[in-house]
Order: structure tokens, then sequence, then C-alpha cells
């Protein structure tokens, strides 16, 4: 018999957890949106861990267009990044204060 | 607990590795003071979220997890951070804001909190089962979730080609060199902006120096009266 899947939920309940403090107290723009991705990953897995509490394959289908969205997310968001940096020396979240129009 | 001890060795052994092996990655990419050393952790994390996905007869899933997050997406951080040069380190103790990481750590342990009493709490189980067919039918992992995707989600499925294909210009726009007239032009405004909020900053630190020395002046007043 497997491990239950309320251990798998807690596990990616902390997860969650990390990514979301360091999304607060990072100020470095590519650590924060790594911090996106750690909290994208734990909502996965909650998704596959659901999928097998319920015996339901949507759950993993699921997961495989959040896959799709998140490379596609990455892609634009570390080209507003390069294009950023390419303006202006230094990137950190203060920085861009000027962006409040 | 007894549900833990009720589960077979060798699944617990996997499953407490590759948590620790989650968790301590998470906590690596948080508290590096080098985004390289950031970017090293998340691949750590991302394998380990791939063992648990293997854990939970997810292959095809796990196989993505690892082409796509510690193949592509973890390369791309990388490339973005040597071409940037942004490796040099950041210093932990600068807090520009103040209070503001005891206020996050309060926040995510909140989140952390309401995460688990509504997991724990509430009836997240419709007690509908297998509404998009079974996850342990007969086949192969990659057959039901390849069957799955070619029926019920067709249209989500041909909706995400159309966003890979915006995804794709809209980097190749953004990442394009803008014209040298154009970039003189933003380099100006960028100055002109930035003597601004300079003034502006002196400006409001003088006002607030001079509220200072009357403050401290009415004071010695009320001292000596």
């Amino acid at each position: 018999m497997s491990v239950p899947g309320e251990w798998y939920l807690i596990l990616s309940a902390l997860l969650f957890t990390i990514g979301a403090i360091g999304l607060m107290i990072r100020r470095n723009v590519l650590v924060m949106f790594m911090c996106v991705e750690l909290m994208l990953n734990a909502v996965n897995l909650s998704f596959v861990t659901f999928a097998r509490m319920l015996n339901d394959i949507g759950g993993q289908v699921v997961v495989f267009f959040v896959l799709v969205v998140a490379a596609a997310e990455v892609v634009v968001g570390l080209g507003i990044i390069v294009a950023i940096y390419r303006r202006r020396s230094g990137a950190t979240a203060d920085d861009l204060h000027y962006l409040r129009g | 607990m007894s549900s833990l001890l009720a589960a077979s060795i060798p699944d617990v052994g996997v499953f407490v590795v590759s948590a620790v092996i989650v968790l301590a990655g998470a906590l690596g990419v948080i508290f590096a003071r080098n985004a390289v050393h950031s970017a090293l952790c998340l691949v750590a994390t991302l394998f380990g979220v791939a063992v648990l996905f293997v854990a939970q007869e997810a292959h095809f899933l796990a196989a993505v997890q690892v082409m796509v997050y510690a193949g592509a997406i973890v390369v791309l951080f990388l490339f973005v951070i040597m071409l940037l040069g942004v490796d040099r380190e950041e210093d932990p103790t600068l807090e520009p804001l103040r209070g503001q990481r005891p206020l996050a750590i309060g926040f995510g342990l909140l989140i952390a909190l309401l995460v688990l009493v509504i997991g724990g709490r509430a009836n997240w189980a419709t007690g509908q089962r297998a509404a998009r067919g079974a996850a342990d039918a007969p086949g192969e992992n990659v057959e039901l979730l390849g069957r799955s995707l070619f029926t019920d989600f067709l249209l989500p499925f041909e909706v995400t080609a159309v966003l890979l294909v915006i995804a794709v210009v809209g980097a190749v726009v953004l990442a394009r060199r803008p014209p040298r007239a154009e970039l003189i032009a933003m380099r100006e405004e960028e100055e002109r902006f930035r003597a601004e909020s300079e003034a502006e900053l002196a400006s409001s630190r003088k006002a607030s120096q001079s509220d200072e020395i009357e403050a401290a002046g009415a004071a010695n007043r009320e001292g000596e009266s």
C-alpha cells in the first residue's frame, strides 16, 4: 500500500508556503520568478495527488496544461526581465518603482 | 500516522527522501545569496517533485517535468542569469522596507495554516469518482492521458498551441534590440526621470529634516520653560 494522499497534500502546502514567503522576502526579480515556479510545482503535486486519490485522469491532464502555461510564462517573463536589464543596470524589485506611472 | 505505518517500507522511504530533497531545495532557492545557486536548488526541487509524480503513477508527467522544467526552464533561467551578469551576491542584511521580512513570514505561515485547515476540514472531494476516466484503467499512463487529451480536452489542447505561438512571438518582440535612435531617446528620458526623482527625494528629505529641527527646537523650548 502506498503512502496516503494526505502526506502529499501537506508536503504540497509546505512547498507552496516556502514559495510564497520567498516571493515576498526576495528582491531579485529572477529569484522571485523561481519562487513562482515553486508555487506552481506545489499546485501540480497536489493535482497529481488528487488524481490518484479520486482515481481520475483529469487531474493529470490539468497538470499537463499547467506545464505548458508555465513554459510560456517563463519565456515571456524572462524576455521582459532581459528588456528591463537592457535599459537600466540592476533590476531589483525596488528599482522598478517608476512603473507606477 | 497509523495509515502511514500501513504503507510499505520502500514507498515510505521514497516519499520521505524525496520530500526532504524537495523542501531542502525550496529553502535553498529562497535563502541562497547567489542567483545561480538558487537556480541549482530549483533543479533539486523539480527532480524531487518528478520522483513524487512517479510514486503516484504519473509516469508521463514525471518525464515531462524533467524535460520541460529541469531541461528547458532552468536552463533558460541560467542563460538569463549568465547573460545579464547578475550572478553577484545580494546583501541579505540590507532591508529597504522596514518590517517586510517578519510580515512576509507571518503572512506565509498564515497561508500554510489556511491551506492545512481547508485541506483538513473542508469537503474538497465531491464524491464523484473518475469523472474523466479512471486513472488505473487498463493500459499505460501515457495511453490514458493521451486518450483523455485528444477526446475530452481537445479544444484546450488546441488553445495551448495558440498560446505557445503567442509566447514565441512575444519573446521575439521583447528581445528585439530597439533601433539606435529609439534607444538614445529612451536613455535620455531615463536620465531626465532619474534627475527628477532624485530632486524630489532631496526636497522631501530636506523638508523632513527641517521638521525634525523644528520639533527638536520646540522640545528644547518646552524643556527650558
